[in-house]
């Protein structure tokens, strides 16, 4: 049996399991987001996700809760250049106004969700370059399905995505990333074998299952990784995506990760009932 | 000169003084000291350009020109030059606080005088040009003893070595001698000699030579051995002119600091007698110091400049740009946004012009995001016209710059042969001409405001790198790299600075909009692609190149190469010009 649903699109009850696995990761954050307070750790604010996923049935996470503070959330580090184990949480403590990013990725039943989420302490007025990042993202949540919509591959997306930053005048910040990726493929994961036990910070189950999908994927010339180069020379496969366009500026990171439904003419986000979203729409700043 | 002048003798103790005052006597007052071996016509020039908008009073000070004063040194200490200073400014503005002016000797004397304890009462502001505070000047060289870096120990040999003729004044009669025998008939062709100046010596010249030795005489030794500590809550500007002989610099700027509560120092390039030689700079400098509300309470902000000048205690909290005009061109993307950034961050105004309105206005919101100040130009750098307009819009609203970085370029690529002739007009219009129209517009400015500046061209690589397919992209940045190093050595004596950065493979839109000539639409747009690709794959990105831009201006670099293949090609193209002409021949878009 596979241990993901294959290239089809998911049922409308799988759509229903992912969705509300991915409102139960916004609402951690929220609330996790909410009671950040000044001197917190982001090791602290990370426990504390992963405590709140925990009593609320999660069982496993696709990979452990990350979290950002301040030009960390840029993936800066003030000592000497970032490498992949600057992504773990840290010791370093939260400011009044400085930005933050929480990413955690909840499997509810073998349901994959992953998403991210960018705040500041003190709210929206406490720092100026925070809010203009965060206003100028909803324009990539625009951008993307349109383009999928418009037939491109997956690399012409990712540099419709790197055009966007340039006018901008920001900085690609999931290029940082391994692989450079703005997403990956999710799914349902069935198999319970190496439930909880993590490598690099990622499940045992997602490593396997990602392993796996990218040597059958590969056959097929297709890759489960969306980034820029030339594995991503295809069009999207229809399933679900989580995609995670993180841009920067001075030291100031923010992100959305959300999952995208891909289909075979069509591409919408799974759910708009979302903090950034609801915020966005307040400000006018989406449609 | 236009002006009613009045003259006035005011009989002081021990002597009698002949003023003159100038213009509306219910306008502010400004009062001019002159110093050694002038009389008060050196301050004609400058007289003349501020009569309209000031009343303003010049005297010969004791002793020298038409004023009287004692025989013996006793009657020439500071304290009776202050007094006379005094006497003077209560006859022309009675109750009224004043503006004072001094140079050289009557800079010594105005800053006697300003340092009296109720000197604030007396006068609203200061200028001091080429004459230290000479307790203020004695601290200064003691610190710079007490503890010897060579630094401090450099400064001060430095400025006694520029002090040798006072050491010669101290010789018995000689030096009065000298004066009475035909100094003064060569005076002029000595000034012209050092300063390049002419000036017209007064009839009394010799007697003001021979008789003013005494102001040293009477001073110098005392002041040095004995130094009082001397503050003042009176504002003061320093103009430290560049090139002057007898006062440097480190002097002028360092030994007043810890001695006045609000000090602005202020660079002005024109060699020790600058009063005579540019009046109209010296007025405006004054103009602006005294009108601002920095002199006069209500008045308007300081001018940049000013505001640039002030001299911090504790200067930390000063960013290494603030108060600063950086203007760019082709900021709208590229290296040229990084670089309004970079500076921006460092505490800069930013003038942001692109061709491409909306670009422009974009880095105009992200200058802001940094909290720096932003004014938005749309140019096309290639157009004269246009770029004129641009250079006095910018001088009406911003001021001159500080630094003018010569940025828009564009790309082009191909044979030579399929290069038409207005492909040609086209790149050498944007990468040549634009660096030409911008280092003349804004080069004219700096010179003429004379503080000196930096103007930074954008080279490439290309300028020194052959390649068959850059023939005109390499022409157009080669022209801008010797245009760079010749302007360099023309410019050094306005202390204007110039650098050339020579980047190359930087992930800008350059590649994007580089017209590859002799290639279909779709073949170009294959090639910018793929070219597009290689770029970002280098993966070297503006915000580096802006960074080494920043140092060039703080460094004043000749030539920076940024990049690797930059710094390699440079070397090839020295050490072995014949493999630079193999690897030219190889097509990298090919």
């Amino acid at each position: 049996m596979s241990n993901k649903t294959g290239p089809t699109p998911p049922a409308p009850e799988a759509l229903e399991r992912h969705r509300a696995a991915q409102a139960l990761a916004y609402r951690c954050a929220e609330t996790v987001g909410a009671g950040l307070e000044p001197g917190v750790t982001e090791r602290e604010a990370a426990r504390r996700m992963r405590a709140f996923l925990r009593d609320n049935g999660v069982e496993d996470f696709f990979h452990i809760p990350f979290a950002w503070f301040g030009e960390r959330t840029a993936f800066r580090s003030l000592k000497g250049p970032w490498t992949p184990l600057h992504f773990f949480p840290s010791a370093k403590r939260l400011q009044e106004g400085m930005p933050y990013v929480l990413d955690c990725s909840p499997v509810v039943d073998g349901y994959v969700s992953d998403i991210g989420y960018a705040g500041v302490l003190g709210g929206p007025g406490t720092n100026r370059i925070f809010d203009a990042l965060m206003r100028d993202l909803a324009e990539y949540r625009t951008l993307i399905p349109q383009r999928i919509k418009a037939g491109d591959t997956l690399a012409e997306v990712y540099a419709a995505v790197d055009a966007l930053i340039a006018r901008q005048g920001y900085e690609s910040r999931h290029k940082v990333y391994p692989g450079r990726v703005i997403g990956h493929q999710v799914g349902h994961m069935s198999q319970r074998r190496n439930m909880g036990r993590y490598a690099f910070g990622f499940g045992l189950r997602t490593l396997e299952t990602l392993g796996r999908e990218i040597v059958t994927e590969g056959i097929k010339g297709r890759s489960p990784l969306w980034a820029g180069g030339r594995a991503s020379r295809h069009a999207p496969t229809p399933g679900l995506w989580a995609v995670e366009p993180h841009i920067g500026f001075r030291g100031v990171g923010v992100k959305f990760e959300e999952l995208l439904v891909v289909t075979g003419d069509d591409a919408y986000w799974l759910d708009d009932d979302l903090p950034h979203v609801r915020r966005w729409q307040l400000e006018g700043a989406y449609a | 000169m236009t002006q009613d002048v009045r003259t006035l003798a005011v009989t002081v103790e021990g002597g009698k003084l002949s003023v003159r005052t100038y213009g509306d006597p219910s306008k502010p007052t400004v009062l001019l000291v002159h110093g050694y071996p002038d009389t008060q016509a050196v301050w004609d020039g400058v007289v003349s350009e501020l009569a309209d908008e000031f009343h303003v009073v010049t005297y010969d000070t004791r002793g020298i020109g038409a004023s009287k004063g004692p025989l013996l040194k006793h009657g020439y200490t500071l304290d009776r030059l202050a007094d006379d200073l005094y006497a003077v400014a209560d006859i022309v503005a009675p109750d009224q606080p004043i503006h004072l002016v001094g140079h050289d000797w009557g800079s010594i004397q105005a800053w006697e005088a300003v340092t009296r304890a109720d000197s604030a009462q007396r006068f609203l502001s200061y200028t001091s040009i080429s004459g230290p505070c000479l307790d203020h000047a004695a601290m200064w060289t003691r610190s710079g003893l007490r503890r010897p870096t060579p630094k401090a120990a450099a400064r001060s040999l430095k400025q006694a070595l520029a002090s040798w003729y006072i050491v010669m004044f101290h010789l018995p009669v000689g030096p009065r001698v000298v004066w009475r025998l035909g100094l003064a008939k060569q005076w002029p062709r000595i000034i012209k000699a050092i300063e390049g100046t002419s000036i017209e010596t007064s009839a009394t010249l010799s007697k003001d030579g021979s008789r003013g030795v005494l102001y040293y005489r009477a001073n110098m030794l005392p002041k040095m051995r004995h130094p009082e500590e001397r503050p003042t809550s009176v504002p003061v500007q320093v103009l430290t002119p560049t090139g002057d002989r007898f006062v440097t610099p480190a002097l002028a700027a360092q030994a007043p600091a810890p001695w006045t509560e609000r000090l602005y120092v202020r660079k002005v390039s024109g060699g020790h007698w600058i009063v005579v030689k540019k009046p109209a700079l010296i007025a405006e400098r004054i103009k602006e110091f005294v009108l601002s509300d920095i002199a006069t309470p209500g008045g308007p902000e300081p001018v940049r400049s000013l505001l640039r000048a002030e001299a911090r205690q504790g200067t930390k909290d000063r960013r290494e740009f603030e108060d600063k005009l950086v203007v760019i061109t082709g900021a709208g993307s590229g290296i040229g946004r990084a670089t309004a950034l970079a500076f921006a961050e460092k505490g800069a105004d930013i003038v942001v012009a692109d061709i491409d309105a909306v670009a422009a206005a974009r880095t105009v919101e992200l200058v802001e995001l940094l909290g720096a100040r932003a004014y938005l130009y749309t140019v096309d750098v290639a157009s004269a016209d246009a770029m004129e307009r641009f250079a006095a819009d910018v001088k009406a609203t911003a001021g001159v710059p500080d630094v003018v970085v010569n940025n828009a370029g564009i790309g082009m690529s191909g044979p030579f042969l399929a290069t038409e002739v207005k492909d040609w007009e086209r790149i050498l219009g944007v990468n040549v001409w634009g660096v030409i129209h911008g280092a003349r517009c804004f080069g004219e400015m700096m010179r003429e405001r004379g503080e000196g500046g930096h103007i930074v061209n954008l080279a490439s690589a290309a300028a020194y790198t052959p390649s068959r397919a850059l023939s005109a992209y390499s022409t157009s940045k080669a022209a801008v790299l010797m245009l760079s190093e010749c302007l360099r050595a023309e410019f050094a004596r306005y202390g204007i600075g110039v650098s050339a950065i020579c980047p190359g493979f930087i992930a800008t839109n350059i590649t994007r909009t580089t017209k590859f000539v002799g290639q279909s639409a779709e073949q170009q747009e294959r090639t910018r692609q793929r070219v597009t690709g290689l770029y970002r794959r280098r993966n070297f990105g503006p915000d580096k190149v802006a960074e080494r831009i920043v140092d060039a201006v703080r460094r004043d670099r000749p030539v920076v190469p940024v990049a690797l293949e930059a710094k390699a090609s440079k070397a090839i193209s020295r050490l072995s010009p014949a493999l630079a002409r193999r690897m030219a021949k190889i097509d990298p878009t090919g």
